[in-house]
């Protein structure tokens, strides 16, 4: 992607975000504070000037007619500002502002149209207007800065080089394109390589909205010097988007020129050297002290995750190299020593680099609101969302992959587990319902709860659709509260009589359970009726660097990550059970478990076929537990995970194999996935 | 400046093919594709895959799958020895290592020595692209981008 239309999209992203945020704490408020309309001007404003530069017209349009309602309440301060109509269409106009930013990351044209968004913006603004009794003035103080005109006589002119042309340009654009500043900024952009030296009126183009009028009015006036010739600046400024008119003439010689003043070198100077004329950069001007000893910068996460990698492969090298079997029985003091102060650096350099990749969940959470203002308006429930543990933090990567199933499960609680407030305070409950989003570490691993205090899940209807779907294989009396909270899993699955905009499908549940599995995570969901229910999230802390523990079977090696093991032991001849199907089961405390052999699911040669002579690790799978059968333990050790092979994956679905690892001596070992082996049983 | 190292690469590329025998036919993968040539080291097995993809090998760190290229088409397999070799080969970012039992040559194949494959019916043919000539020997040009990327008719027959 072109890095300026990448740095739009990031920017405009992270700018729709804190407009997000402002006006949803500001409707909760019911006003919109000084401080508050300064932002959200200042960031409609942003997004107005960057999309009209990078072309993508009918959002900038939007962000102008948005930017103009704040501009008045700036200025105005009117006193009745219907706060949840303006935080609709500013909501709505996010959104839409969002969709064409994401048609244009994923290379497709922005070209939808945003008229009747922003017919809605101008009659809202005219009834704020007319509501404070302010019809018939203008909505912006004109002619605030007398216009700035040069003329210098000839003597002070440079002397031009022979072969240089000098040109005359006047740009008329058409009636309605609107930020015709910006335009002509764009044009002195598509001049820059072509031009020598080149002068403009009016001045501040960008910092001063006032020459809009100005361009508007006698046209936007350029003077140049440049090698090249009359046909090739025609080209150039004939593609001018919006061009009404183009007067292009060429003059004999410098002194020709209306306007030239002293040596400015470069188009981008001119800008920079521009002293701040109106007030509308304010706020960005209060904010530059800071901004100078800046010291958050933006990384590409590709550069990450090269350095990942590389520190990745420095663990494992490191590993060769100081338990290198050429070393065994040499007596190495300062080797050792000098290789224990290598690891440390080592482990340090890991925890570096992994903590750069981590992000606070506050981002996702702060996405949250925005759902659950939605939500309670449209399904007339009221909600309040509780954020606890927001600056939790979580690599990237997991980030990304536990966004989605967050606002599944949130929307689930709400449109679920929610009751209407009637309902609530029948039920002598707090008409308000409590979503409360909590995040917490928990040693390797992040835990996201998601509470509500609705009306919780019902076990009876939980089992019914459950023999509806043929989803219950034992005896209905043996099943634990957890197995049947956890039908709620099974693909089609829903309890909902009515299907709403929100749920109720039974599509979502089964894709929040496989997307946390995939992270190598887990849910559970504990509930009691009337009361509400909890739905609890176990994420590992990192994808790419975990703790595995390394077993053999035959020749293969096989790392199981840490965090889904229970035990290990030897397992003796009585505690075996083989029914007469010839499943084979082992007792644990009481307990009974089903046993997978590793070397029989994946064919695998070895002399350890008897259970007394290996080794049984028990793993969790999120319902149930299950027994692995491996020859023995190899050890512990942390584990760069590595994604396998895109072809392997391509030509082949293997089922219980997550990634694979390098071990300390430069073989693969394979990454088993606890909850995809007891699936093939 | 990056751009013109890469024409200038892809000039001195063209028409270059590294070659490969097996049992009587001499095969060609177009010099582009190939990245490097490594001799045989320890395979990791990996279940549930189709005979001819041995298993991963551990290239420094990146982890490539390994085909072998007389299982893929039908021959009898043979035993490694020192002289198997690994060609790795990248298409569209998409690294995998062909066994072969041994690479012979880089050849130059002018362009009007090169023509398309006869018409046929049957389905093993489709990873031949082209016919080259040398000296009135023939090679057979695989078309590594199908050979990676193509869907695996047989796999999609079965399910």
């Amino acid at each position: 992607m072109e890095p300026m239309l990448e740095m739009f999209i990031f920017e405009t992203n992270q700018n729709l975000e804190q407009l997000e945020q402002i006006t949803i704490h500001s409707e909760k408020n019911e006003t919109f504070s000084s401080d508050e309309i300064n932002d959200i001007f200042r960031i409609m404003h942003t997004i107005k000037g960057s999309s009209a530069m990078m072309l993508v017209n009918e959002v900038a349009t939007l962000a102008h007619s948005i930017e103009d309602i704040f501009f008045y309440m700036r200025e105005k301060k009117p006193d009745n500002v219907e706060c949840s109509a303006l935080t609709d269409i500013i909501l709505e106009s996010a959104d839409f502002i969002k969709e064409e930013i994401s048609k244009l990351e994923s290379g497709s044209e922005a070209n939808a149209s945003a008229s009747t968004l922003i017919e809605m913006t101008k009659t809202f603004l005219k009834e704020l207007k007319s509501s404070n009794g302010d019809e018939s003035q203008e909505k912006i103080p004109k002619e605030l800065k007398k216009k700035q005109q040069y003329y210098i006589g000839a003597e002070k002119m440079a002397t031009v080089t022979d072969n240089l042309n000098v040109f005359h340009a006047v740009i008329q654009y058409q009636e309605d394109c609107e930020m015709e500043n910006i335009r002509a900024y764009t044009v002195l952009n598509s001049l820059e390589d072509a031009v020598k030296e080149i002068h403009y009126l009016p001045e501040a183009i960008l910092e001063d909205d006032d020459t809009v009028g100005e361009i508007r009015n006698s046209g936007f006036k350029m003077w140049f010097t440049t090698t090249k010739s009359y046909e090739e600046i025609d080209k150039i400024l004939q593609n001018t988007i919006f061009l009404k008119k183009l007067e292009l003439k060429q003059l004999a010689s410098l002194e020709e020129c209306g306007y030239w003043p002293v040596k400015k070198e470069i188009v981008k100077e001119v800008i920079l050297e521009e002293v701040p004329i109106k007030p509308i950069l304010a706020p960005k001007k209060v904010e530059s002290p800071e901004a100078a000893h800046q010291t958050m910068i933006s990384v590409n996460v590709t550069k990450l995750d090269v350095l990942m990698d590389l520190v990745g492969e420095l663990v494992i090298a490191e590993a060769m190299v100081t338990q290198n079997p050429e070393l065994a029985g040499l007596e190495l003091n300062s080797f050792h020593k000098a290789a224990r102060q290598l690891k440390k650096i080592s482990n340090e350099l890991q925890d570096g680099v992994m903590s750069i990749r981590m992000v606070p969940l506050s981002g996702t959470f702060q996405k949250m609101n925005r759902i659950v203002r939605d939500m309670s308006k449209k399904l007339d429930k009221q909600v309040e969302l509780v954020l606890i543990g927001e600056d939790t933090e979580v690599d990237k990567n997991v980030i990304e992959h536990i966004s989605d199933p967050l606002m599944h499960l949130l929307r689930n609680s709400i449109d679920h587990g929610i009751e209407v407030p009637d309902e609530r305070i029948e039920a002598g409950k707090n008409p308000i319902g409590k979503v409360t989003l909590e995040a917490k570490n928990a040693g390797n691993e992040v835990i996201i709860n998601i509470v509500d205090d609705g009306k919780g899940l019902n076990k009876e209807k939980l089992l019914q659709r459950a023999r509806e779907n043929n989803l219950i294989h034992k005896n209905e009396a043996d099943l634990t509260d957890k197995e049947i909270y956890s039908f709620i899993f099974a693909p089609g699955f829903s309890t909902k009589e009515k299907v709403t905009e929100f749920s109720g499908r039974g599509v979502g549940m089964d894709v929040v359970m496989k997307n946390i599995n995939a992270v190598g995570g887990n849910v559970i969901v504990n509930s009691e009726a009337g009361k509400g229910s909890i739905i609890t999230l176990k994420i590992p802390l990192t994808l790419a660097i975990i703790a595995g523990m390394t077993v053999k079977v035959g020749k293969a090696s096989y790392t199981i990550p840490i965090v889904s093991i229970r035990e290990s032991f030897r397992p003796i001849e009585q505690n075996i059970i083989i029914d007469p199907d010839g499943c084979e089961m082992i007792m644990v405390r009481g307990e009974c478990y089903p046993i997978i052999r590793l070397h029989k699911i994946y064919n695998i040669a070895t002399d350890v076929t008897k259970f007394t002579e290996g080794i049984i690790i028990m793993v969790e799978t999120g319902k149930n537990k299950v027994g692995i059968f491996a020859d023995h333990l190899v050890g512990q050790q942390q584990i760069v995970v590595k994604p396998v092979p895109v072809y392997i994956k391509n030509i082949s679905n293997i089922t219980g194999i997550t990634g694979c690892t390098l071990l300390g001596d430069g073989s693969i070992s394979l990454i088993l996935d606890a909850v995809g082996l007891a699936s093939r049983i | 400046m990056a751009e013109e190292i890469n024409d200038f690469d892809e000039d001195t590329q063209k028409g270059k093919f590294l070659t490969f025998g097996i049992d009587r036919e001499v095969y060609g993968i177009e010099i582009r594709a190939v990245t490097e040539i490594v001799s045989l080291q320890e395979i990791t097995e990996i279940p549930e895959v189709p005979d001819y993809i041995k298993g991963i090998i551990n290239l420094r760190g990146r982890i490539i799958p390994v085909m072998d290229i007389r299982l893929r088409f039908k021959k009898a397999f043979r035993v490694y020895n020192e002289r198997t070799c690994v060609i790795i080969v990248e298409v569209r970012d998409l690294a995998i290592g062909l066994i072969v039992d041994e690479v012979a040559e880089v050849i130059f194949i002018d362009d009007h020595h090169i023509v398309s494959k006869p018409e046929m019916k049957s389905v093993q043919n489709n990873y031949i692209k082209n016919i080259g000539k040398v000296d009135e020997k023939i090679k057979l040009i695989l078309d590594c981008e199908k050979l990676i990327h193509a869907e695996d008719e047989e796999l999609l027959k079965n399910i």
